[in-house]
C-alpha cells in the first residue's frame, strides 16, 4: 500500500490548499474576463487576451521571475498590497497560489468565454421582457447557462494550478511546509540519494489526483448538459 | 395596392397604444405610425414587411431612430426627448416566435420567472387559473426540452401572462408549429382574447390565423402601414 511519511502528507495536502485557492480566487477574475473578452468591444481587447494567454505560452520560469518584480516585497503590486493589505506573496504559500492561479488562468477564461459566446442572447432579451435588469439576467440566465464552461474551465484551472512548478518554484521557492508542492517535492527528492522511492509515492499521488480532477470534469460537465439539454 | 399610411380614428375604446416609428434597417426603411385600442390587433402583411421589427421596438428590444411610442399614456420612446425606457421596465409580455423558454428552468420556474424577477408575491390562484387555462398544469415539473411545440408555446403564453402585462405581444406564435398543433393553440388564444381584458397585438402572415383570432388588423407592407380596420382587410387575403 501507499504509505506516505509526514513530509509528503505536508506536501500533497499544501498542493490540494494551493490549488484550490488559487482556483477560487481566480474564478470570479476569469468570468469578468470571459465576460469582457466574449461580450465586449473595446479598444484593446485583442491586447487583453493576449495577456491572458501569455502565461500559457511563456516559458514558467519568465511567468516565475515577472511574478517576483512585482509581487515581491519591494515590487509595484507586491509592496501596495502589504502596506494597504498586510499580505505577502514572497516565498510564502500564498505566492505560490497566486502563481499557480495566473498559469491556470488562460484555461479558466477559455471556456468560460466558449460558453458565453454560445448563449443564445435571445434568452436574455426575453428574460428583459419579463422584468430582469441586466444584473438578474446575467445570474439568472447567462451564468446558469455558461455553467457547463465555467465548472470545465475551473478543472482545468485547478489540475494545471496542482501540478505547477515553472513558476512557483522561481517565485517562491521551493520551501518544505510552506511553498513544496508535489511536484517540488519529487523534483527535490530525486535529487537526494535514495529519494527515488518518496518520489515514486509522490507521483502515484499525483496520477491519482489527476486522474480524479479530469472524472470529475467528465462528470460534471455531463451532468450540467443533461440538466439543459434533456436525455 | 399601398395606400400612404393615415392616422386612422379605430372604432372602439380608448387608445391603448400610440406609436410613430421610423427606424433604418440596412437597405430596409420602417416608417409606422398608428393607434390601437383594446382587444386583439393584427399586424398582418408578408415576410420582410417590419413586422418583428416592430413589435421589438415596442417591447424595447429595438430602439428606433426617430418617433415616439406611448403605452397608457405613459411614454416608453421619444427620439425627442431621449426617452427609452428599458424593456424590463416596460411590463410588456412577448410571446417569441420561437418560445424562447429558459432551458435551465423546469416549466414551473419559467412560468414563475416574471413573478419572481418583479419581486412580487406568490398567487397561487391566479397561477393555477392560467395553468388551466392553458392546459399546461401537468407539466409544471417538466423541462421545456422535454415538450412538444405546442406545449411549448403555451408555456411561453403562460409565462408572458403570469408577468401580469399592460399589452401582450405574440410573433407569430404559431410559426414554428406544424398544422396539427396550430389547431391546438388557437382555441386558447380565442379564450384568453374573450377571458383576460389584456389588449394583444398579434403578429401574423396568414389570413386564416388572424380571422380567428383579431378584432383590429393593421397591414405591414414593405416598412408602412398599408390599411388598417377591422377584418374586411382580409376579404382578399389568403
Amino acid at each position: 500500500m501507499l504509505e506516505l511519511s509526514p513530509a509528503e502528507w505536508t506536501a500533497v495536502a499544501l498542493s490540494l490548499q494551493i490549488a484550490l485557492v488559487a482556483t477560487a480566487w481566480a474564478l470570479p477574475f476569469g468570468i469578468a474576463i470571459g465576460w469582457l473578452l466574449a461580450r465586449g468591444k473595446f479598444w484593446g481587447k485583442t491586447v487583453l487576451d493576449g495577456l491572458v494567454h501569455l502565461p500559457l505560452v511563456l516559458p514558467p520560469v519568465v511567468t516565475g521571475y515577472l511574478l517576483l518584480i512585482w509581487f515581491g516585497r519591494k515590487g509595484p503590486v507586491g509592496a501596495f498590497l502589504y502596506d494597504h493589505f498586510g499580505v505577502v506573496f514572497a516565498f510564502r504559500w500564498t505566492g505560490a497560489a497566486l502563481a499557480s492561479g495566473v498559469m491556470g488562468f488562460p484555461l479558466l477564461v477559455r471556456p468560460i468565454r466558449l460558453a458565453l459566446e454560445a448563449i443564445d442572447r435571445r434568452l436574455e432579451d426575453a428574460a428583459a421582457t419579463l422584468g430582469a435588469n441586466p444584473a438578474l439576467v446575467f445570474f439568472t440566465v447567462t451564468l446558469p447557462l455558461a455553467l457547463p464552461g465555467i465548472v470545465a474551465g475551473l478543472l482545468l484551472c485547478f489540475a494545471r494550478a496542482l501540478g505547477e512548478f515553472g513558476a512557483t518554484i522561481t517565485f517562491v521557492s521551493n520551501i518544505p511546509g510552506e511553498t513544496q508542492t508535489i511536484s517540488a517535492a519529487i523534483y527535490t527528492f530525486l535529487q537526494i540519494p535514495d529519494g527515488d522511492a518518496a518520489a515514486g509515492r509522490l507521483v502515484v499521488v499525483a496520477i491519482v489526483l489527476s486522474l480524479v480532477a479530469l472524472i470529475a470534469a467528465e462528470w460534471l460537465g455531463r451532468r450540467a448538459s443533461t440538466r439543459f439539454h434533456g436525455e | 395596392m399601398a395606400r400612404p399610411a393615415r392616422q386612422h380614428a379605430l372604432s372602439w375604446g380608448i387608445i391603448v397604444l400610440a406609436l410613430e416609428v421610423e427606424k433604418q434597417l440596412g437597405a430596409f426603411a420602417l416608417a409606422v405610425r398608428f393607434q390601437i385600442a383594446g382587444g386583439v390587433t393584427a399586424l398582418f402583411g408578408p415576410s420582410g414587411a417590419g413586422k418583428t421589427s416592430l413589435v421589438n421596438m415596442i417591447a424595447g428590444l429595438l430602439k428606433p431612430d426617430r418617433g415616439c411610442i406611448v403605452l397608457d399614456q405613459t411614454t416608453l420612446f421619444d427620439a425627442a426627448k431621449t426617452v427609452n425606457v428599458p424593456p424590463h421596465r416596460r411590463q410588456i409580455g412577448y410571446v417569441f416566435q420561437e418560445g424562447r423558454l429558459f432551458p435551465h428552468l423546469s416549466v414551473r420556474q419559467n412560468l414563475d420567472y416574471g413573478r419572481r424577477m418583479s419581486g412580487r408575491p406568490r398567487d397561487p390562484t391566479e397561477f393555477e387559473r392560467i395553468a388551466a387555462l392553458l392546459g399546461i398544469a401537468h407539466l409544471l415539473q417538466r423541462r421545456p426540452r422535454m415538450l412538444s411545440g405546442g406545449e411549448r408555446q403555451r408555456v411561453a403564453i403562460g409565462r408572458a401572462l403570469l408577468m401580469r402585462p399592460r399589452l401582450l405581444l405574440l410573433d407569430e406564435p404559431l410559426a414554428s408549429l406544424d398544422a396539427g398543433h396550430k389547431g391546438e393553440i388557437l382555441p386558447y388564444l380565442v379564450r384568453l382574447r374573450d377571458e383576460a381584458a389584456i389588449p394583444m397585438v398579434y403578429v401574423s402572415h396568414i389570413a386564416a390565423e388572424v380571422r380567428q383570432i383579431a378584432t383590429t388588423v393593421m397591414r405591414l407592407d414593405e416598412g408602412h402601414v398599408a390599411a388598417a380596420g377591422g377584418l374586411e382587410l382580409l376579404a382578399d387575403a389568403r
